[in-house]
């Protein structure tokens, strides 16, 4: 049953085949049995029993949604009333939300069962899922390395099938580059697609929530229950939500790929480039064509992002001071020694490197020669990527520069960490959507490759994935240990 | 662009922000390697480039000056570190 999509299981549910109780009890027994992963924060086992048994209720009454009994799990990220909301740190460790976020609405009014609260980088501010607090989380494809982040649990849950699909965020790769590690599908839509209220921010103009999914068909149908207008979100977008299911079929024959040169330069690792060369030559048997296309300021992304992210998390971040909510430090001497020893305490290293680098760049006398300049290099490189849309359907390349690397190996190195985002920070500052999906194996440990669109493109997407995966079949593989 | 602990020490003050004594220094070492990183921006001119804040360029929007939600003080103090009287509390600020 582990193994089967979102799709099969709605269908499974709909024909009888199995309960939604019976569907959650299984999976809470497999999230139980492979606890050791840490994919979870917070499994919450008797109210994801209770939603089953409404789930079956409305099935039986003729009542369901498509996808009514489906057990999903969220990232700690999102918040859900009543149940811990970490965000992976120790500042929100005692954090019950109040309230939930619009996509935990929305799952939840469509019927889906969450089973838990995922593992994640604190605050998302990882690519390996080291910074939480609750610790490191294992790539179940090869011992001792890292899941990726910042939406490692949610990638690891997915990938170990302890849930059929999970949700996520990405600022600046984190769903995509988790997916491409673990071998799992992931969708990062559009800024502005999916509502920001309830997910907790780290940098606002680059957040994006999306599903991360065994499949793109699987994708389509979590998008189409997430995405939409929120006037709860000051930049949700006013775009009507198309049916994502309805291209899936399309053929690609005629479809135009562009190839960022830069993508694939000296810095690409060779065997990297031959999976990838592989994956592009799928799809020029599908009738697709390939062109050249260029991102002169792709080099610059990262530069932009490490200013555009710490200054929007320092400003973000601000509100954990330790008064309303949260961490607070035992026997204040006056406020200000509450806020900052409740910060001290409550953050971890690489959350305050970004809160004092944004800090320092919103300072008097330093906004327009930091914030400013790296808005207008956002610019630049969104205005690449306009000009290459306009000559091609998709974008193509690697998510990642290599597989996934071992636990430790770039801890001490805050910059490294930095530049292996190098293939997918660019496609948040510029607002794209953008996905990963399983392409191959190096030394046995997954590949992604990724499929980047025009504004509100998510069909075409899911349509370029979904074919891909009716040739190729490295989405269906699953890591030793866990069939 | 190099940062000395002194301005560090400064900048986590702005932040009110608690850094350990003998972390100031690693600390110091990456924040200015990341400053290093950032300043390849200046390695391109954007004289004439418009800033960019919202991916779309859209604006923020504006709704009808309207109650739309209701209090919920008692949700929102239930998980606070220390209320009375329907109030947060903080070490004394006014002598």
């Amino acid at each position: 049953m582990h193994t089967k999509t979102i799709a099969q299981l709605a269908q499974g549910l709909h024909t009888g085949d199995f309960s939604s109780v019976e569907l959650t009890q299984a999976y809470l027994q497999r999230i139980q049995q492979y606890q050791s992963l840490n994919s979870f924060i917070s499994i919450t086992g008797a109210q994801a029993l209770a939603a089953a048994e409404q789930a079956d209720l409305a099935i039986a009454q003729g009542k369901a949604g498509p996808l009514t009994g489906v057990p999903i799990a969220h990232k700690d990220i999102f918040c859900t009333q009543g149940i811990k909301t970490s965000c992976g740190s120790k500042m929100l460790d005692n954090f019950i939300a109040p309230y939930n976020a619009t996509v935990v609405e929305k799952f939840t009014a469509a019927g889906l069962v969450s089973l838990g609260k995922l593992n994640m980088d604190e605050f998302a501010m990882g690519s390996s899922n080291e910074t939480s607090f609750y610790g490191n989380v294992q790539n179940p494809w090869a011992e001792n390395t890292v899941p990726g982040g910042s939406s490692g649990g949610s990638a690891v849950a997915v990938a170990a099938r302890l849930i059929p699909g999970a949700t996520g965020t990405d600022t600046g790769g984190s769903i995509r580059q988790p997916a491409a590690l673990c071998g799992i599908t992931g969708l990062k839509p559009t800024y502005g697609r999916v509502s920001r209220y309830g997910m907790i921010a780290y940098a606002s103009s680059l957040d994006q929530g999306g599903p991360m999914t065994q499949t793109a068909e699987d994708a389509a149908l979590m998008l189409q229950v997430m995405a939409g207008f929120d006037p709860k979100d000051s930049t949700s977008v006013e775009h009507e939500v198309p049916d994502y299911n309805a291209d899936l079929n399309n053929s690609l024959q005629g479809l135009k790929i562009g190839l960022p040169k830069e993508f694939f330069d000296a810095a690409l690792n060779s065997d990297m480039a031959t999976t990838i060369e592989a994956a592009i030559n799928e799809y020029k048997k599908m009738g697709a064509s390939v062109v050249e296309v260029s991102m002169p300021n792709l080099k610059l992304a990262i530069p932009a992002y490490y200013v555009i992210a710490p200054a929007e998390c320092s400003a973000n971040l601000s509100r954990m001071d330790g008064v309303r909510f949260g961490h607070r430090c035992s026997n204040p001497a006056d406020l200000n020694d509450l806020y900052i020893r409740s910060r001290a305490e409550g953050f971890g290293t690489e959350v305050k490197r970004r809160i004092l680098v944004g800090t320092y760049a919103l300072s008097e006398g330093y906004y327009d020669a930091y914030y400013i300049k790296a808005q207008k290099i956002r610019r630049l490189i969104s205005d690449d990527f306009n000009k290459a849309l306009q000559e091609v359907d998709v974008i193509m390349g690697p998510v990642t520069p290599t597989p996934a690397f071992g636990i430790g190996e770039k801890t001490n190195d805050p910059i490294e960490m930095y530049l292996a985002d190098i293939y997918t920070i660019a496609i948040n500052l510029a607002g794209l959507p953008a996905m990963s999906i399983p392409a191959g194996f190096i030394n046995k440990k997954p590949v992604g490759l990724q499929i980047i669109g025009n504004y509100f493109a998510e069909a075409k997407l899911l349509n370029v994935a979904h074919q891909y995966q009716q040739v190729t079949d490295w989405h269906q593989q699953t890591p030793h240990g866990f069939e | 662009m190099s940062l000395t602990a002194a301005d560090v020490n400064k900048i986590a003050y702005l932040a009110r922000l608690g850094i350990d004594t003998q972390d100031t220094e690693s600390y110091t070492k990456d924040l200015s390697g990341m400053l290093e990183l950032v300043a390849q921006m200046s390695t391109v001119n954007t004289d004439n480039v418009a800033p960019m804040a919202h991916p779309l360029d859209q604006s923020q929007r504006l709704r009808p000056d309207q109650v739309s939600e209701s209090n919920q003080r008692e949700d929102f103090q239930r998980i606070a570190p220390q209320v009375e009287d329907n109030l947060y509390l903080v070490p004394k600020v006014i002598e």
